[in-house]
């Protein structure tokens, strides 16, 4: 097992109710996006079976968060070997719900 | 959103049953109740040790509910995840809910976390015969792709009332375990109709292990449950004693029936080789005089 | 130990207990107490026969001996491992020994448990955990399966499971393990039909494994997770 920590800074704070997608089943994964007051940064930490894909890891995160660049928010990775696609298509499910969760509720 | 319970995650199941917006999830996700013993062998553990629980409603009545994720270790019960769903259940003799709904997709005992998994199981068990004997009706839903097995598989059976698909499956060993212990002429798990006839949801519906069958859709499950909760339960020595008698008659008459289809046969199914074939409103029509129920 | 030492050693004031196949039933004296015997032997697998069988024995004691004490004397290899229990629905067998077991107990009847040589896991679930007090002689072998089937299943060396076990109660088979986690009341030892007193003074029909495990520091989280549900908005 393994655990990466990655932080994004300058992002835009971000309004939504805590989320949770996916499942930890074999070649998937969970995320769980939380508001956490960061100054603006997106932190993003990673407990996954299988070791030494830090930099894919690092690559897809970087990707997501150009693509979304949400700030004040926590993201929760449980990994069991998903591929990089999958992982991101999951990220960004966990961020839709995310803030439609918080426009919903308000 | 899929209308299948079968391909439904756990939290789509609740989702998916109950009125919107009504459910109120306990010890969620950001809590990270996480299992430490699949911590100590350097396993990911899910956030919720693969249950979900809380209150919420259905039909306008107010129920307590937990969902197994069977996408999770098999649904499997470890420490945390049994203590969520004993919480559950005594948490129902304290607030009196219309019933408590068990969502249930497991092969029993978590082995990583062995002893306690165990231990766990059993505390399920009494937790649910308590809710039970303190007026709770506990209903119980199996559909999903991993079936109920193990330890649960006999906590199932501690219910008031199992609904069932004719996709799920319900037993104590599984056909793996048994097929490994005993080799593959005793049981092969890879023969799936064979599997199907002897653990599937037609099957146990038949032999009265389940007491309501339905098709694989949420409003089917959805219809079911309400029924479950306005027949409530009868938690007494007379309806223990009328099961004795039922699981007695069971073994006299079944006892030296080699599948499923000599069962069938027996209970006077003409061609028992049918009973796959139609859906479910034509089989329970069909079943009406040809399960093994007390009379 | 053979069960029948172990009834004479239970029921020195005398006892009428006997055995039909893997099945042992009757009853014995132990001190002020009548106490109905049912149990196994022979590290018998228990079908759907068997768990019937004691399924019987208890509704027999609740009509006949009203508030009397069942005392389960475990001996078990596990459930039947074979397709005809399972096409004949073993699981709902075993549950239907275990609701008799908790209609005992709401009837007013203590019931106690003592694994005397072997308890793994389905055949243990009905009855035997299933008492207000249940005990295991020291030697006794308690488990879910074996640690060279866990290493496959879990994929884990048996040897790493070994060392895991030797700080964790957890991982590895044994009477100790599952004292420490709460499974267990007590170990007895030396008089046991002082044991079965004590046991039977101290009846509690609450679940208390998950305090037990809790206060012996084997199992940290199941006591607090269920104080947490119950205290959820």
């Amino acid at each position: 097992m393994e655990n990466l920590k990655y932080r994004f800074d300058g992002g835009t704070p971000t309004r939504g109710v805590t989320a949770i997608v996916g499942v930890l089943g074999s070649g998937n994964l969970e995320v769980l996006v939380e508001p956490v007051a960061l100054g603006g940064a997106c932190e993003i930490e990673v407990s996954t079976a299988a070791r030494g894909f830090g930099s894919i890891w690092q690559a897809v995160m970087k990707d997501f968060f150009a693509r979304h660049r949400v700030g004040d928010i926590r993201v929760s990775v449980n990994d069991a070997g998903a591929t990089p696609a999958i992982v991101s298509l999951r990220l960004d499910q966990a961020i839709e719900t995310y803030i439609a969760q918080g426009k919903s509720k308000t | 959103m899929t209308h299948s319970y079968y391909e439904s995650s756990a939290r789509a199941r609740i989702a998916g049953l109950l009125e919107p917006d009504s459910f109120h999830e306990w010890l969620p996700a950001a809590e990270r109740l996480t299992s430490p013993h699949l911590a100590t062998l350097e396993q990911p553990a899910a956030f919720d040790d693969g249950v979900i629980i809380g209150r919420g409603s259905i039909a306008a009545k107010q129920i307590f509910i937990a969902a197994q994720e069977g996408g999770f270790m098999g649904g499997a019960v470890g420490e945390v995840h049994g203590a969520k769903l004993v919480g559950v259940l005594e948490r129902a003799v304290r607030d009196r809910p219309a019933a408590v709904l068990l969502l249930l997709e497991t092969g029993g005992v978590r082995l990583q976390e062995a002893n306690a998994g165990l231990i766990a199981v059993s505390e399920v068990m009494r937790a649910i015969l308590a809710a039970r004997a303190a007026g709770v009706t506990v209903i119980v839903a199996i559909g999903g792709q991993y079936g109920c097995f193990g330890g649960m598989g006999i906590a199932a059976r501690c219910a008031s009332t199992i609904i069932m698909s004719e996709e799920g499956r319900l037993g104590l060993s599984g056909p793996e375990v048994i097929e490994t212990a005993r080799g593959v002429e005793e049981y092969d798990a890879r023969d799936r109709a064979m599997v199907w006839r002897t653990v599937g949801g037609k099957h146990r519906y038949l032999l009265a292990e389940c007491d309501v069958i339905v098709a694989d859709s949420m409003d089917e499950f959805r219809h079911a449950i309400v029924a479950g909760i306005d027949n409530g339960d009868d938690w007494s020595l007379a309806a223990l004693e009328r099961e004795h008698q039922l699981l007695a008659e069971r073994v006299q008459r079944f006892g030296a029936c080699k599948d499923g289809r000599d069962i069938w046969r027996e209970l006077g199914w003409a061609d028992p080789e049918a009973i796959a074939m139609p859906d479910n409103d034509e089989f329970v029509a069909a079943a009406h005089g040809h399960r093994a129920k007390n009379i | 130990m053979e069960w029948k030492s172990v009834v004479e050693q239970l029921c020195p004031d005398g006892h009428e207990v006997s055995q039909a196949g893997n099945l042992i039933r009757g009853y014995g004296r132990c001190g002020p107490h009548t106490v109905a015997v049912i149990g196994t032997t022979n590290h018998t697998e228990v079908g759907v026969e068997l768990a019937l069988a004691m399924a019987a024995a208890v509704i027999n004691v609740i009509h006949d001996y009203p508030a009397r004490p069942i005392v389960f004397l475990v001996d078990t290899s596990g459930q039947r491992l074979r397709h005809r229990d399972e096409l004949l629905g073993l699981n709902g067998y075993m549950a239907h020994l275990a609701k008799c077991v908790e209609m005992a107990r709401r009837r007013g009847h203590p019931i106690v448990s003592l694994v005397y040589e072997q308890a793994l896991s389905g055949g243990f679930l009905a009855n035997g955990m299933m008492a207000d007090v249940c005990a295991a002689l020291p030697e006794a072998e308690i488990r879910v399966m074996g640690l060279a089937a866990m290493a496959r299943v879990t994929r884990i060396s048996e040897e790493r499971l070994s060392e895991l076990g030797k700080s964790s109660p957890v991982f590895a088979p044994g009477a100790k393990n599952y004292l420490l986690l709460g499974g267990l009341d007590a170990l007895w030892e030396g008089d046991l039909s002082a044991c079965l007193m004590d046991a039977l003074q101290s009846i509690d029909t609450t679940d208390h494994r998950r305090t037990l495990g809790h206060e012996r520091g084997g199992r940290m989280l199941a006591y607090p997770v269920v104080q947490r549900v119950l205290a959820s908005a």
